[in-house]
């Protein structure tokens, strides 16, 4: 496939969510995150909807795969920094994999000084949990490693985090 | 509108009712392997304590999870109705989840706050509620509109068998003593998960 035609970050992962029977996304909107989000709305097989906090979106997900349904939870990085407790006395502990994928801002051009310093904790948090999580740079390594990770996160019934890099996104621009 | 204009308009109007005697109330109107939800703190000692339901699922830790657990369980589960069992304390925590859940729509979703005005595990520390915060009048204003306060212990559970047997979303406010709970909820987590997910058809 030439690269003019080669499907968008978004498309790749809505195709292996459905793939793997992910029906249910919720989130907390996220500008790089939009077109995956508007993408899941687009699409009669999923059931999106936006929550109030990512906590809560955790706590959706997480009865839903108890309930047999399966669910990924849809972020960015400042979103990201409110979930360790959740992280570790639900997911981890009751052995939920739920998948989340976190819009990376606070790198690579981040113009808020807030966003720069709490992205920082997201990849100490993650390793403290011993938490799986990959960060995704590049188009043609988006379906390998979302279609794997998810596959071992049901296997393993443990919480995976994938990280979308600007590298990948293009990110947030700098709007002077 | 299917709340009855003779409950309560307002917390203090409510008659202070115990703890363990209306969760065994509602346990005893569960004919139809409902799921239960029970939040951090006493009310997931109590539900234990009130029988070992496999569709039971007790929280431990995650405080103000209660109600977005279960309505993932509804989701899921459109058939099945959930109740979540949540405090006053854990849903100050979580009030927006009122607003996704009334957003949702969700038919089959039951939320009972248990309102004592304290965060009692933790040494009986005074929540809003005990200072003028009406967690009822709340829900309504998140779209919650079968939101009730249940008047005595009968009230209680004509809210309750009501939210049973029509569509919610329904929010039943009681408010609660500070007796301590008749035993403490075993803390094994995956234990806990597996039985909830067999008791729920899930795996088998």
């Amino acid at each position: 496939m030439d690269e003019e035609n080669a499907p968008a970050w978004h498309e790749i992962v809505r195709d292996v969510l459905k793939r793997h029977q992910v029906k249910l996304v919720t989130y907390v909107p996220d500008n790089v995150l939009r077109p995956l989000i508007d993408a899941v709305h687009a699409d009669p097989f999923f059931t999106a909807f936006s929550c109030a906090r990512e906590e809560e979106a955790v706590g959706i997900v997480s009865g839903a795969w108890m309930g047999g349904l399966r669910g990924i939870v849809l972020m960015q990085t400042s979103g990201f920094a409110t979930l360790p407790n959740a992280i570790a006395s639900l997911a981890v502990p009751f052995q939920i994999p739920v998948l989340m994928m976190v819009s990376e801002r606070g790198t690579l051009g981040e113009f808020n000084i807030g966003q720069s310093l709490v992205a920082r904790t997201m990849r100490p948090v993650l390793q403290a949990l011993a938490v799986e999580h990959h960060t995704m740079t590049r188009l043609d390594e988006v379906e390998f490693i979302v279609d794997r990770s998810l596959t071992q996160a049901v296997a393993t019934q443990a919480p995976c985090v994938f990280i979308l890099s600007p590298l990948l996104t293009g990110g947030k621009v700098f709007a002077k | 509108m299917l709340v009855a204009a003779n409950h309560p308009v307002s917390r203090d109007q409510a008659k202070v009712l115990n703890r363990f005697d209306i969760t065994k109330r509602i346990v005893a109107r569960l004919k139809h392997d409902e799921a239960v939800i029970g939040g951090i703190g006493y009310t997931n000692f109590d539900l234990w304590a009130a029988g070992r339901r496999p569709q039971n699922f007790y929280m431990l830790g995650s405080m103000g999870l209660a109600v977005p657990i279960a309505l993932g369980v509804a989701l899921a589960q459109p058939q099945r109705k959930v109740i979540a069992l949540e405090g006053d304390g854990s849903i100050l925590m979580q009030l927006g989840s009122l607003a996704t859940v009334a957003a949702r729509k969700q038919k089959n979703l039951a939320v009972v706050i248990m309102d004592n005005g304290t965060y009692q595990i933790t040494g009986g520390q005074l929540t809003s509620t005990e200072l003028g915060a009406d967690i009822v009048a709340m829900a309504r204003g998140a779209g919650i509109a079968q939101s009730a306060w249940a008047a005595d212990e009968g009230d209680f559970e004509e809210l309750i068998e009501l939210s049973l047997r029509e569509d919610g979303p329904w929010l039943i406010g009681c408010r609660i003593d500070r007796e301590k709970p008749a035993e403490t909820t075993e803390r094994d987590p995956p234990r806990i998960r597996d039985q909830f997910m067999r008791g729920l058809g899930v795996k088998a």
